[in-house]
């Protein structure tokens, strides 16, 4: 198997799109996954579960407006080299 | 010498143009005391000097090419100064730095324990209020001169196994090299990410990962040297040998640094169960390196 490392921003851009585009009231809080449901008692250790939400939003809050500019660069590469 | 006075020449033209009649702009000590200029002289004092008396006691006897040198340091420091500005932003020097203050010594003690870990008795990283110690001082400490070398290594390695194979061409050293850095960094998010997932609290940064998973390279150079000189054989053996060694090496450094936690961990059992879940970080990194040893150099010995 070999990679290059275009291969590896390929499927880095593809993960973190698919992440982003889990949208919260109408599928995250209907599979038990929303933000309401991810309190903890203090004092407590998250679990994974916590932990997974928490990344999967602050992916979705941090990576919004770099997505879209790096989205059409790489469509604009895809249409103009194929 | 030639070219260093037709480049002052260039720059202080202008001056020349200026300073017609002869005007001594600073204070002319060259009758007097000797040597030591200071080196925040203006432009103008070289010219000058240029049409008047032949440099007798600056530090070196051509004066155009020392204030040449100065004029020209002085561009580079500026420059290097904006360059490593930018460049600390993204990556913090004094840490890098950290990773690579080795010696000899450290390197091949570490080669050994790398390759032969089983007599090693203490496995602690020591400290000194608070900061880790340094690999020169400490073996136990991880370091990015051995996986870098290690990486390098590699690459030619599989460049020279492949060119005894005829199955050489350059853009194949290219594509070896990615396909190497890609397996590392999808380790290190894999192992960030499951250290993140399970809120263990330990004091691993980035670039210890990078470290700890750039170990396997020295293996994986001793699988395939043992693999080119004795055939498919050795290189089974050495694989074998260099596998137990990694696992051992792994399994023993990440239990140092993952799970010493449990015993600070006294806030109530959550609902993972987390000691077990450390050790199967542990143990799954390590069963990991054998199998991405393997797969790196497979194709590399028939």
């Amino acid at each position: 198997m070999a990679f290059t490392l275009y291969s590896l921003i390929q499927a880095a851009v593809l993960c973190v799109n698919a992440v982003a585009v889990l949208h919260e009231e109408r599928f995250l809080s209907k599979i038990g996954w929303g933000v309401d449901q991810s309190v903890g008692g203090f004092g407590d250790e998250p679990g994974v579960k916590a932990q997974m939400m928490n990344l999967v939003r602050s992916v979705r809050t941090v990576m919004r407006v770099p997505l879209i500019a790096v989205n059409s660069v790489c469509i604009v590469l895809l249409l103009l080299f194929g | 010498m030639t070219t260093c006075r037709v480049t002052s020449l260039t720059i202080f033209a202008k001056q020349r143009g200026r300073a017609g009649p002869p005007t001594v702009l600073f204070e002319d000590t060259s009758s007097g005391a000797p040597a030591m200029r200071t080196p925040g002289y203006n432009m103008a004092g070289p010219a000058n000097e240029m049409q008047g008396d032949p440099a007798g006691n600056n530090l070196f006897t051509d004066p155009m090419a020392n204030a040449a040198m100065m004029y020209g340091s002085s561009l580079a420091n500026t420059g290097k100064d904006m360059v490593n500005k930018e460049f600390s932003r993204f990556v913090s020097v004094n840490k890098l730095k950290y990773f690579f203050a080795v010696d000899t010594r450290y390197v091949l003690k570490k080669l050994m324990i790398l390759l032969f870990p089983y007599t090693h008795q203490d496995w602690e990283v020591r400290y000194h209020r608070d900061t880790p110690l340094t690999p020169r001082q400490d073996v136990n400490a991880p370091d990015l001169y051995i996986p870098t070398m290690a990486f390098i290594t590699y690459i030619l390695l599989t460049g020279m196994a492949l060119g005894i194979q005829q199955r050489f061409s350059p853009e194949v050293l290219g594509l070896c090299a990615s396909t190497a850095l890609v397996w590392i960094i999808i380790e290190v998010l894999v192992m960030l990410l499951s250290l993140y997932l399970l809120t263990v609290h330990s004091d691993l940064s980035t670039f210890d990962l990078i470290a700890y998973s750039g170990y396997k390279y020295v293996g994986m150079i001793f699988t395939v040297l043992c693999g080119l000189l004795f055939g498919s054989d050795g290189y089974y053996v050495a694989l074998a040998w260099s596998s137990c060694a990694l696992m051992f090496f792994i399994v023993r450094s990440l239990k140092m640094k993952i799970l010493p936690s449990i015993s600070h961990d006294t806030m109530g059992t959550g609902p993972s169960n987390k000691p077990q879940f450390r050790l199967y970080i542990t143990v799954a990194t390590a069963v990991f390196q054998p199998i991405i040893i393997y797969w790196l150099t497979s194709h590399l010995v028939r």
